[in-house]
């Protein structure tokens, strides 16, 4: 008896289930009558970012840089109305491949920007040039991307490794530094950015005495700074994140090795960690693509307008959130909206010269930013600009055939 | 390598060997005594650097953040002993892997709503902030030299607990025989439940007492959790002066392991571990060798 009440309860949901599928076929249907080439129907841009996680704070304000600049255009670029997908892709690499499956097939997005994590982008970029799906970087920095994965669909509106890394060398040099010690993390992105200081440095006329690396992404630092006063370099070159960063920057502090033995790095052992490491980041000096006090006037309405959006103070991420909005609205003013002539597309967004708030932005072939690396020190407990490290950086992109 | 940069060396080995232990005792208490596999070890570990963080936010004063984060961590201790691991106590080891496993999803969901997921520091107490020159460039910051003296006489009140007191008589003969002691009409079970707070507790007061030398940031229980149990495998199931000696010996070797082999620096510690257990397969001090 019961066997027959449970049969013809799940036949009725069947078909109920049926049935509004049925509905809902009919109704998309008629809301679409016209095929979708038309002006009229939006541009579908599919965020696949951090929200959840480590890096959740960085897929946000990618999210929220991007938005404003659609809003700042009237909610469209190049007259096409702009439409917003999300997945959170947890910085797992391990589920890269589904998630971006799924934005390109199940929701046909036109355009996917992401992501943060570099794993979780190289995976992304397979996808993008199997479907020939077009992708914007908003910040993995993996060499890779711009390099033998490189392909004309995929830019990248951040940085390469080697670019924040290489014009230290020189710095370094020029301030009478000639015996110079690394460390960071034995990872990809570790040694992909020592080893562009390093590139630097000896083109400068430097020696590295040493490189020290230690497991990622473990911070038990004691033994190699007891080994750095033993080595006594003139500087260090580090590179560290997060909570990585916060560790290493305070114990060279409190081992009294910053008195004698100037630390620089990259400028993500100052971005975002200032606040927790306090005095002993005082004076340190970095390189990236940005500063906290850039003066130009294309910053300054950045920031104003993010602070309005949003309630927070806009940082590198949201700048790089952004340029990719900047990056897509030349590309589609270029055809006047019109996504079906995406090689004029494409096209355009290569010779794009964006008036970027971190300053002048232009692409190479490869689609990495070419764009100015700022020599930054740490004072009043941000980084604000000493001066220009390197004016127009251009990332060699090696192992790149694309021309 | 001089012999004054050895030295330094020598006390980078015993000061991270030290916190080791701090930290391992607790897992290997509540392993040996209640035969729970309390994988959320980690979990605590950082939630008691959270909470120091936030009481010296709050109070300026890392004492009341030392004695405030430990006694919330030994109340939240005894409510889940009542609550969920008495009832895994005799159950087999999977059981007790997804409920502590779950249990470190939990506390990481309650620090991420509670705290936030950003990256902080705690100041040390001001006395303990200056530091001592070793060598012309470098130097040695007192709290690390204090936290080494902490944690020796945590060590040693541990030790005299366990080997001197009624209570450590009790817990001594549960270890050994749990059913033959409660026989005796010995109230175990409410021992248990304190071995498990206690543990909890040392777990977090280990995460306070680094964070003025660490940082206090989401992922910092997960290394110090399997270093943990490399330690307390390496010592010997439930035996505190295993512990002592695994931890370190695990400190001494990650330091000079650092300084002499950097390419290998990040196994030679499972060598040493698969190195003991081939030699003794129940740890240094572990029942039945």
């Amino acid at each position: 008896m019961s066997r027959m009440i449970s049969s013809a309860s799940s036949l009725n949901r069947r078909s109920l289930l049926l049935g509004t599928a049925g509905l809902l076929t009919a109704a998309s249907a008629f809301r679409f009558p016209t095929p979708a080439i038309a002006q009229g129907a939006p541009l579908k841009v599919g965020f696949m970012l951090p929200y959840s996680g480590t890096f959740a704070k960085l897929g946000k304000f990618i999210d929220d840089g991007f938005r404003l600049y659609v809003e700042q255009q009237g909610g469209s670029l190049g007259g096409r109305r702009i439409e917003f997908v999300q997945v959170d892709d947890e910085s797992k690499p391990e589920t890269a491949t589904d998630n971006m499956n799924r934005l390109v097939g199940r929701e046909k997005v036109d355009v996917v920007v992401g992501t943060v994590h570099s794993g979780v982008a190289m995976a992304m970029v397979k996808v993008a040039r199997d479907t020939n799906t077009m992708l914007v970087i908003p910040n993995a920095g993996v060499n890779e991307a711009t390099g033998p994965m490189c392909a004309p669909n995929i830019f990248r509106t951040s940085f390469s490794n080697w670019q924040v890394c290489e014009p230290m060398g020189k710095v370094m040099f020029d301030a009478g530094h000639r015996k110079v010690a690394t460390i960071t993390w034995r990872y990809a992105a570790g040694q992909q950015m020592v080893g562009a200081f390093g590139e630097g440095f000896k083109k400068a006329g430097g020696t590295v005495v040493e490189d020290l690396a230690l497991p990622f992404p473990e911070v038990e630092f004691q033994a190699l700074i007891t080994r750095l006063a033993t080595l006594k370099p003139d500087a260090v070159f580090a590179f560290f994140a997060g909570g990585g960063a916060v560790k290493f920057v305070k114990d060279y502090a409190a081992a009294g090795l910053n008195k004698s033995i100037p630390l620089y790095g990259a400028g993500f052992l100052t971005d975002g960690t200032i606040p927790a490491q306090g005095e002993s980041a005082n004076g340190l000096r970095t390189t990236l693509h940005y500063a906290d006090d850039l003066d130009n006037a294309a910053n300054r309405k950045f920031l104003a307008d993010f602070k309005a959006r949003t309630g927070a103070d806009g940082d590198i991420y949201a700048v790089q959130g952004y340029d990719a909005g900047a990056l897509l609205n030349e590309g589609l003013k270029a055809v006047k909206g019109d996504w079906a002539a995406r090689n004029d597309v494409v096209r355009a967004m290569r010779t794009a010269k964006i008036d970027s708030p971190r300053g002048p932005l232009s692409f190479n072939a490869a689609g990495n930013p070419v764009q100015n690396i700022y020599l930054r020190e740490v004072r009043n407990g941000r980084n604000e600009l000493v001066s220009v490290a390197g004016q127009a950086v251009n990332d060699p992109a090696r192992g790149c055939r694309v021309s | 390598m001089d012999a004054l940069t050895f030295a330094v060396q020598l006390l980078n080995g015993l000061q991270y060997g030290l916190v080791l232990f701090l930290v391992a005792s607790g897992l290997t208490l509540v392993f040996g005594i209640l035969g729970v596999i309390n994988l959320a070890h980690g979990a605590f570990y950082m939630l008691g650097a959270y909470l120091a963080w936030w009481i010296a936010a709050h109070t300026g004063s890392f004492m009341l953040a030392l004695i405030g984060g430990v006694a919330i961590s030994f109340v939240l201790g005894l409510l889940l002993e009542e609550i969920f691991v008495k009832r895994m106590i005799g159950r087999d080891h999977l059981a007790q892997v997804l409920l502590s496993f779950g249990l470190i999803l939990v506390i990481d969901e309650v620090r991420q709503i509670l705290f936030g997921k950003d990256v902080h520091s705690v100041a040390p107490p001001a006395w303990l902030k200056g530091s001592i020159q070793l060598t012309d460039i470098l130097s040695y910051p007192v709290y690390r030299i204090a936290l080494c003296v902490v944690c020796l006489v945590l060590a040693g009140l541990i030790f005299y607990m366990i080997q001197r007191t009624r209570l450590g008589m009790i817990i001594r003969a549960g270890a050994e025989n749990r059913d033959m002691t409660r026989a005796l009409g010995i109230p175990f079970d409410k021992v248990n439940r304190y071995v498990f707070a206690g543990g909890i507790a040392l777990a977090a007061l280990g995460g306070i007492l680094v964070s003025p030398i660490s940082t206090v940031f989401p992922g910092m229980g997960d290394g110090m959790l399997i270093l943990s149990f490399v330690v307390v495998v390496l010592g010997g199931i439930g035996s505190v002066a295993g512990a002592a000696i695994g931890a370190l010996m695990i400190g001494l070797t990650d330091t000079f392991g650092k300084v002499f082999f950097p390419q290998f620096s990040s196994i030679l510690i499972y060598v040493l571990m698969a190195g003991i257990l081939l030699w003794r397969p129940n740890g240094l001090m572990g029942k039945g060798n």
